[in-house]
């Protein structure tokens, strides 16, 4: 069965005991993204900080309902994206998507995505996909929109 | 008479192939698409191979051959819903498509001055519909009511038993009523709607009736008049049929007034620089080159169901679901959406299995080959209304068995040891 390799223990632990979960203050952006297909949603907070000469993550928070992998790929992502400065932090995000565009031909980079090349699997079923990138594209929006927009807290 | 499973199952050439590594097929997706028997692939390369031609303009062997084929699936559509007249059929891409036309034609009817005015509508009227419908029967209404001011009011379902709330039909149902649109058979809680009596009641303050019959026609008989509607529709893909040809049936005198929907060619009777007549329904409605094959193809869909029966398919289903709801109700943590029991419904089963979501419970299921849809299955409001993000949906049709649904019951179990659930 394929299904030990697509639903790694480390995507079950993280469903089951979700990191960095629940909205919380301060923030400086707030987006809600929707899987239409589906219906899972996320709605997500982004705190950035000065680090030096650019902004880094301070914080994400957020509340979600969804499948076992978007639940769980929002939590790695947290765990793997706060405290990164926002530079760094997008180039792992691109090296995410491009592992799940793979078609589970790649080899993913431990180094970079740590906990997060669990989703390797993933990038073999289409229809799985956008769940593995819902957070990820949450928080990617997010980011924008504060470097957009505002100064960061 | 039953239905002989074994030699229905010979004809659909892709319940042979294997998935996911060498698993049969079990397909439990026909409510989303059907599967397509031999019968119908070989129409359709029947046709392309020796008939294809444009219809009633290539004035040639080809073209009169390819416009008989045509024009008498348009026949056999007529009678397979019980119309009084073939010109009340119209072919359309897809069910969607057919709602679309009586909307937009209303709308076109709304912008001018001199629209007939039972198509007409303005501030103050309403559309009404069911919580329960299908995306396809509830946008274009919205759509329509933000172009014409009109108001868009609902039946609220009953809960988790899955029927709509007839309670408010008084209040619901007014002369301020144009026109009520709702769905014969849930594809999410396979309730069979009560159409006759709203459409009397509709009928009763001088509003139209619309049904959506696309979970309906594929699995019973299902006759206009007996529903009392004014539209129908259904869609060749979920009984047999080719994908891209559907149909919408309209009363004649009625599509007689309505204001075209597409322009193009084929639906004119004279065209000036400054203006353009229409054709006589149906052809005013069907702009453009049509889906030709398709439309054969769905005529030999139609031969095939009616050569098997449909009271013997719905015989069959309902034998398959009364197995299958009894087995699904045995599992624990499992819910059903909708009726519990075969009466007042079809052959769509939408569950929750309790932390699993219907995502994971799908990609388990299929895992095994097993074929189901997960999400929201195109009703979000009435995934809403029963507090339920989404659900799993198994959904059955002539060429399932009763192993089948054993399959499936045993593949939620499966599904809830993997995820650690039970």
């Amino acid at each position: 069965m394929q299904l030990e390799s697509l639903y790694q223990e480390i995507i079950l632990d993280h469903y089951r005991h979700p990191h960095h979960k629940g909205l919380r203050e301060p923030h400086d952006a707030e987006v809600r993204h929707v899987n239409p297909i589906c219906g899972d949603e996320v709605t997500l907070r982004v705190a950035l900080k000065d680090a030096g000469a650019e902004p880094a993550v301070a914080d994400i928070s957020y509340d979600a309902l969804g499948c076992s992998i978007s639940q769980a790929s929002v939590s790695v992502m947290s765990d793997l994206i706060i405290g990164k400065p926002v530079s760094e932090a997008m180039e792992t995000c691109d090296e995410f998507v491009a592992l799940m565009q793979s078609r589970g031909e790649a080899e993913p980079d431990e180094d970079v995505l740590g906990d997060a090349v669990a989703f390797a699997g993933v990038s073999k079923y289409p229809a799985r996909i956008k769940c593995a990138l819902l957070g990820w594209m949450a928080w990617k929006d997010a980011t924008a929109q504060v470097m957009r927009d505002g100064e960061p807290s | 008479m039953t239905l002989d499973v074994a030699r229905i199952r010979k004809d659909f050439p892709i319940l042979d192939r294997t998935v996911r590594g060498g698993r049969p097929l079990i397909y439990l997706d026909s409510a989303n698409t059907s599967q397509k028997p031999r019968q119908v692939i070989d129409a359709l390369t029947e046709f392309y191979e020796r008939h294809n031609a444009n219809i009633h303009r290539a004035n040639h062997e080809l073209g009169e051959e390819a416009t008989e084929a045509y024009e008498g699936a348009r026949i056999k559509a007529a009678q397979f819903i019980g119309a009084a007249d073939e010109t009340e059929v119209i072919f359309t891409k897809n069910i969607s498509e057919g709602i679309n036309l009586v909307a937009y034609s209303m709308g076109n009817a709304s912008a001018g001055s001199s629209g007939p005015d039972r198509f007409r509508l303005g501030p103050g009227d309403e559309i009404v519909v069911t919580e329960m419908e299908h995306h396809s029967n509830i946008v274009p209404w919205q759509l329509l009511c933000e172009r014409t001011g009109a108001t868009l009011r609902w039946f609220k379902v009953t809960g988790w038993d899955g029927q709509t709330d007839l309670s408010a039909i008084g209040d619901l149902i007014t002369e301020r009523t144009k026109l009520v649109a709702l769905v014969h058979q849930s594809n999410v809680l396979g309730t069979v709607n009560p159409v006759r009596e709203i459409a009397d009641r509709a009928h009763a303050v001088g509003a139209l009736v619309l049904a959506d019959a696309a979970q309906s026609v594929p699995h019973m008989p299902v006759d206009v008049a007996a529903l009392g509607v004014d539209f129908l529709g259904f869609t060749g893909h979920k009984m047999c049929g080719p994908t891209g040809i559907g149909v919408l049936w309209g009363r004649r005198e009625l599509l007689d007034e309505m204001p075209p929907f597409l322009g193009g060619g084929e639906m004119i009777e004279t065209v000036w620089m400054e203006r353009s007549t229409y054709a006589p329904p149906p052809h005013k409605f069907e702009a453009g080159t049509m889906p030709i094959a398709q439309a054969v193809g769905l005529a030999a869909a139609m031969d095939y169901l009616n050569e098997i029966g449909r009271d013997v398919i719905h015989a069959h289903e309902q034998q398959l679901l009364g197995h299958a709801l009894t087995k699904l109700a045995d599992i624990d943590g499992l819910r059903i959406l909708g009726p519990m029991t075969p009466e007042g419904r079809g052959a769509a089963i939408s569950f929750e299995v309790d932390g699993v979501h219907p995502h994971d419970v799908g990609q388990v299921l299929d895992e095994l080959g097993i074929a189901v849809r997960a999400g929201h299955h195109c009703a979000w409001p009435l995934h809403r209304a029963l507090g339920v993000q989404s659900s799993t949906r198994a959904s059955f049709y002539l060429y399932n068995t009763l192993d089948e649904v054993d399959a499936l019951a045993e593949g939620i179990r499966q599904t809830q040891r993997f995820f650690q659930v039970a």
